[in-house]
């Protein structure tokens, strides 16, 4: 009898003991970014030019409008497609093609995201002649659009069936039945669905080394190599320069804090009113 | 639409909806069938130079050294493999912990606070997992693990020093810790899914807690929670930065993980911008295509998985 009571104690004790041991990385995480980020942050962080190597000062302005570019031309891509794509499981399911495309669509968002990178590089640098922001978004864009291809499915799918009959049955047809009513309710959904994907791509690195690349100048079009964010916290931090380390926290606690705000922004959002 | 599309020559006598279903259905197509066979297709044509020269012998090889031209991937998959299962070993029971505590123990309150501050060590970017792996986790490791297991699990060759901070076994933790949202979240679902009734019944047949969870709960849900770890293993074996920030980066056949390794992931990482000539090139696009091959199965396997027990939700 005392043998089982101990036995649940010490199971209860250790669920308890994982959670916390959990919670211990994500807290020294946050703790140091915060305390070696807001050492080094400043206006200049934020809007100047990384400086040479070796002199002090200047910032990550380009790779903050870099990553900005990048996450938009990859939005451009993914977002429209993946909302498509989406939309035609959600209203058009059952058929073979639709289960062989989302679970091809789940499978994807597995794909390692080094190797949408070296297919960015393929198809994009290769063809085009070096390293450039289009590329980069290409490669995020092949992450963005399987995340989004589900998460619009599964919020379409929630929309009552008896709302969609209710169209039909006033006359309306198909397409403006999923247009202007499934769309219009499901929307608070896709965006949700939409925001987080963009949080998830922002932060991404391992598409852009050999993609977009970097630059030490600010962006120069969108066929030209161009700083992001990601990229440029991973070379200092593998740099041997301790300012440069220095800079790095101060660009990750810029990463965190957007990433950390869009996450859980939209899922206050959608906890009080979606 | 009516008005427009249907009245141009072409597409007369074609209904508005069966348009707007080609139309959608053929984005979905193009966006999510045609890009992964192009994904494949790409890797294999770009593999294709070190495919003829190297054969199988390329996955058999320990040898990696690009000056040379000699390039064996043994190492790189080696390393991937060690340091997912330890990540797996270390990672696992810290998930199945967390989601029996937020199922069954913890009161509604604290899950609610808890569960979404573990979700958001998800969230966290991989680079940055890396930057506190470089400048917290390692020396914590070269100081304080390491110096532990030496003491006294020193006589396996498996903890032989001397101890590096950038190892095979600090790579472990870090994707233990980048793994362990998602098999917790997922095996929570799994938890959930279990038929209140079979619980209650082993708790009024007087089973402790203890009892009622692994006795019941966890066997009913054995299948989701497998898809939930293999979910967490395909997430391990592509982690590409934290991973090449901290596991010392050494294509060698390590025997301790208190050495350094190297993975697949991270050699394309490092290398492929410094791969001029190009069978270099191809070799390290030929270990992406093994990288992606394992990592397709295993998500394929995780997907079907949890396809059947659960319905997970894209993203999960």
């Amino acid at each position: 009898m005392q043998a089982r009571k101990l036995k649940d104690r010490l199971f209860t004790a250790f669920c308890i003991g994982s959670t916390l041991l959990a919670l211990i990385p994500l807290g020294s995480m946050l703790y140091t970014i915060f305390v070696k980020g807001f050492s080094v942050i400043s206006i200049d962080f934020l809007t100047k030019l990384p400086a040479p190597a070796g002199e002090p000062g200047g910032g990550f302005g380009n790779a903050i409008q870099g990553s900005f570019i990048v996450v938009g031309i990859a939005s451009l891509i993914g977002i429209p497609l993946g909302i498509a794509a989406g939309m035609y499981l959600a209203e058009f399911p059952g058929s073979r093609v639709s289960r062989v495309v989302s679970f091809t669509a789940d499978v994807l968002t597995g794909v390692p995201s080094i190797i949408t990178g070296i297919f960015a590089y393929l198809v994009v640098v290769l063809k085009f002649g070096g390293f450039s922001a289009l590329a980069g978004g290409v490669a995020l864009a092949t992450m963005m659009i399987p995340f989004i291809v589900r998460t619009t499915e599964e919020a379409m799918k929630l929309v009552p069936r008896e709302l969609r009959e209710a169209s039909l049955a006033l006359g309306a047809p198909r397409w403006r039945t999923t247009l202007e009513v499934v769309l219009s309710t499901a929307r608070f959904g896709i965006i949700t669905g939409v925001l987080l994907t963009i949080a998830r791509i922002a932060g991404e690195t391992a598409p852009l080394l050999f993609t977009a690349f970097s630059n030490r100048f600010w962006f120069d079009g969108v066929m030209q190599p161009v700083a992001t964010l990601p990229v440029m916290i991973y070379t200092y931090a593998i740099s041997p320069f301790e300012d440069w380390h220095a800079q790095a926290w101060g660009g990750a606690l810029v990463l965190v804090a957007m990433i950390l705000a869009l996450n859980i922004g939209v899922k206050l959002a959608a906890g009080r009113r979606w | 639409m009516r008005s427009r599309v249907s009245s141009l020559p072409f597409f007369r006598g074609i209904s508005p909806d069966t348009l707007f279903q080609i139309f959608l259905g053929s984005i979905a197509v193009l966006s999510v069938l045609v890009l992964a066979a192009l994904l494949l297709r790409e890797l294999i044509v770009g593999a294709m130079p070190a495919l003829s020269a190297y054969g199988v012998e390329f996955l058999f090889s320990a040898e990696w050294n690009p000056v040379l031209s000699e390039f064996g991937a043994l190492p790189f998959i080696y390393g991937t493999i060690v340091s997912s299962l330890l990540a797996l070993l270390i990672g696992v029971p810290l998930s199945l912990g967390i989601a029996v505590f937020l199922t069954e123990i913890a009161p509604a309150k604290v899950r609610a606070v808890l569960s979404p501050v573990i979700e958001l060590l998800a969230a966290i970017p991989s680079v940055i997992i890396g930057l506190w792996g470089i400048f917290v986790l390692a020396p914590f490791v070269r100081e304080h693990i390491a110096p532990l297991l030496m003491e006294h699990l020193g006589f396996l060759p498996l903890f032989r020093g001397p101890a590096y901070g950038y190892s095979v076994l600090t790579a472990g933790i870090v994707l233990a810790i980048m793994i362990t949202p998602i098999i917790s979240s997922v095996s929570r679902e799994a938890l959930l899914a279990v038929p209140r009734l079979q619980k209650e019944g082993a708790l009024a047949l007087g089973a402790t807690r203890f009892e009622a969870v692994t006795g019941v709960v966890l066997p009913y849900a054995r299948g989701a929670i497998f898809g939930a770890v293999m979910l967490g293993l395909g997430r391990a074996i592509g982690e590409t930065m934290a991973v090449t920030m901290v596991i010392g980066n050494s294509p060698q056949l390590f025997t301790s993980l208190l050495h350094p390794g190297y993975t697949m992931a991270a050699v394309i990482a490092n290398e492929f911008t410094e791969a001029t000539d190009d069978i270099y090139l191809a070799a390290l696009i030929e270990i992406g295509l093994v990288l992606f091959a394992i990592s397709m199965v295993v998500n394929i396997i995780a997907r079907a998985i949890t396809w059947r027990y659960l319905r997970v939700q894209g993203g999960s």
